[in-house]
């Protein structure tokens, strides 16, 4: 039935390859078999947006996706977002204003926020919101993530500089 | 980790290759395009093919032809026909339907092939295995009783897809293909008012592309029921599509309800109800009561059933309202808490 295949894709900028069975997620891959756990699991139905990660620079729900599936796509992960030791203005921003609490929802957050700044430098509160439909956060309210993402995005206008890693599509 | 069964996994990069595929063993193949539909329900059970046959590698399915008519590939994704012009200035209503579907990760993944052969819904059935199993399973799967009408002969799984009814009232038609031919058919005989026979596509078959009539004359719009803004499948809908004179008077109408049947579901009396008149009042009152009259929800899905057909009569004035030129704006943002 199911069978192993070797996958082959770029993972945060550098190239994977791995043996894994025809029937796993991107998911279970990114966890289980590269060990990236950054990457969280939520509902693991679609229903959350804990998994998001980006593949080809869209978010994407990573336990809707079949990993065979990512064969040669660049898929970025919260792990690849920041630049040495250094970390990205939005990592910075939802330390800083509260925009993480329990941290759960936030490497899917934080990446769905990249992809949309990456193309709306300027995004107003509604496009944020509208970009972040898909994220549920138990903690925060949402009101601290939304301000973390307008500070990160200010940043980033101001220091373009600090555009890292991760942006390639 | 909630797990998929294990599977066979195959990746044609043609149409003619899928289907030749399919035709192998059609009752144990599942086609995947986006896969938010299938692979839920490969996790919980509820569907556990053979062979998965993926359709992304197959460049032939995706892209938005616009001429006279518009042409839409079935593995165009959502997002994609969202952020269509044509889409947009061409048929609102379909733009309305596509954007109101899910969250913004889920348009990017599931196409409009996948939404209109989605799984119909139900309570009893959209479950993990364990609690399916602890209830005796159902009749849409494993099981032979419907917990939703134990006498009922046959499964009333919801219809809950946004653009069926909605091309529907559009008068958009279907390309299927299979190893044996190519039929168009209209998406009003797409579906059969079956929770579990929901379409009539062969299992042998694979949708390719929806092609929507030149929409010259015509105003279309959508309304949807849902609990939250964003996430959740449709409770209740109203598509409607209207041609009309320059007077507004309507010549013809298309009123179409979603996510209070088995399929989406006509209303012909409100239709000729609508037809040789202006949109006053009264006319929109008595066509909504007949829309009202075939809405026939179930007590399977989000929100109590008698509140959910009453809403249809809000839907079907809310939309009838819009396309009369009423500034809708405030009750639409209250209802879809999104722009429109
Ligand atoms: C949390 C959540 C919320 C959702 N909310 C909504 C919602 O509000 N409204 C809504 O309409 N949907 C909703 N969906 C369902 C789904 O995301 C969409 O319907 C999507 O369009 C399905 O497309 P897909 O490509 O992902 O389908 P898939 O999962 O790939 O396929 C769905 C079905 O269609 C078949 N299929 C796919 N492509 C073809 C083809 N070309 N020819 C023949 N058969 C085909 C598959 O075999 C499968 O049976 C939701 C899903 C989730 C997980
Ligand atoms: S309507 Fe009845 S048979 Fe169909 S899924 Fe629900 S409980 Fe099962
Ligand atoms: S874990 Fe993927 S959406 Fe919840
Ligand atoms: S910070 Fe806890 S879920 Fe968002």
């Amino acid at each position: 039935m199911s069978h192993a295949f070797r996958l082959s894709f770029t993972v945060n900028g550098e190239p994977a390859e791995v043996l894994v069975d025809s029937s796993k997620t991107l998911l279970e891959v990114l966890r289980e078999d590269l060990n990236l756990t950054g990457t969280k699991h939520g509902c693991e139905l679609g229903e959350c947006g804990a998994c998001a990660i980006l593949v080809n620079g869209e978010p994407v729900l990573s336990c809707l996706a079949l990993a065979v599936e990512a064969t040669d796509s660049h898929v970025t992960t919260i792990e690849g977002i920041g630049q040495g030791g250094q970390l990205h203005p939005l990592q910075d921003a939802f330390a800083d204003l509260g925009g993480a609490q329990c941290g759960y929802c936030t490497p899917g957050i934080i990446l769905t926020a990249k992809a949309l700044l990456d193309r709306t430098p300027d995004a107003s509160a509604d496009q944020i919101k509208e970009a972040l439909s898909g994220n549920l956060c138990r903690c925060t309210g949402y009101l601290q993530i939304i301000e973390s993402v307008q500070k990160a995005a200010e940043e980033m206008r101001l220091r373009p500089d600090l555009q890292v890693r991760g942006t390639e599509t | 980790m909630m797990r998929l069964p294990a599977f066979t996994y195959r990746a044609p990069r043609t149409v003619g290759d899928a289907v030749l595929w399919l035709a192998e063993s059609p009752t144990d193949t599942m086609l995947v395009a986006g896969g938010t539909d299938l692979l839920p329900n490969m996790k919980r059970r509820q569907q556990t093919p053979k062979t998965v046959i993926g359709l992304k590698g197959i460049a032939e399915l995706t892209g938005i032809r616009a001429s006279g008519h518009l042409s839409i590939g079935a593995g165009t994704t959502l997002t994609a026909l969202v952020n269509s012009a044509d889409v947009r200035s061409r048929c609102l209503g379909l733009w309305q339907s596509a954007a109101q579907i899910a969250t913004p990760h889920l348009r990017n993944m599931g196409t409009l092939g996948g939404n209109l052969c989605l799984d119909t819904r139900c309570t009893y059935y959209d479950q993990t295995e364990e609690w399916r199993e602890a209830i005796g399973y159902c009749m849409k799967k494993d099981g032979t009783t419907c917990w939703v009408a134990t006498s009922s002969k046959r499964c009333l799984a919801v219809s809950s897809t946004d653009t069926a009814p909605m091309l529907l009232a559009l008068g958009a038609t279907v390309t299927l293909v299979s190893a044996k031919g190519t039929r168009e058919v209209a998406v009003a005989d797409l579906y059969n008012n079956d929770g579990m026979q929901y379409l009539t596509r062969r299992a042998d078959e694979l949708l390719t592309s929806i092609d929507i009539p030149d929409q010259t004359g015509w105003a279309s719009t959508y309304w949807k029921l849902r609990r939250r803004g964003s996430f959740d499948f449709p409770v209740g809908a109203a598509a409607i599509a209207l041609k009309r004179d320059a007077g507004g008077r309507v010549e013809l109408a298309r009123v179409v309800l979603g996510a209070v049947a088995s399929q989406p579901m006509p209303s012909p009396k409100a239709e000729a109800i609508l037809v040789g008149q202006v949109l006053s009042d009264d006319v929109i009152a008595a066509a909504a009561e007949a829309a009202y009259d075939v809405a026939k929800p179930m007590d399977n899905t989000d929100f109590e059933l008698v509140w959910r057909k009453k809403m249809v009569r809000t839907l079907v004035t809310n939309a009838l309202r819009e396309l009369r030129g009423d500034d809708m704006r405030a009750v639409r943002m209250s209802l879809a808490k999104q722009v429109l």
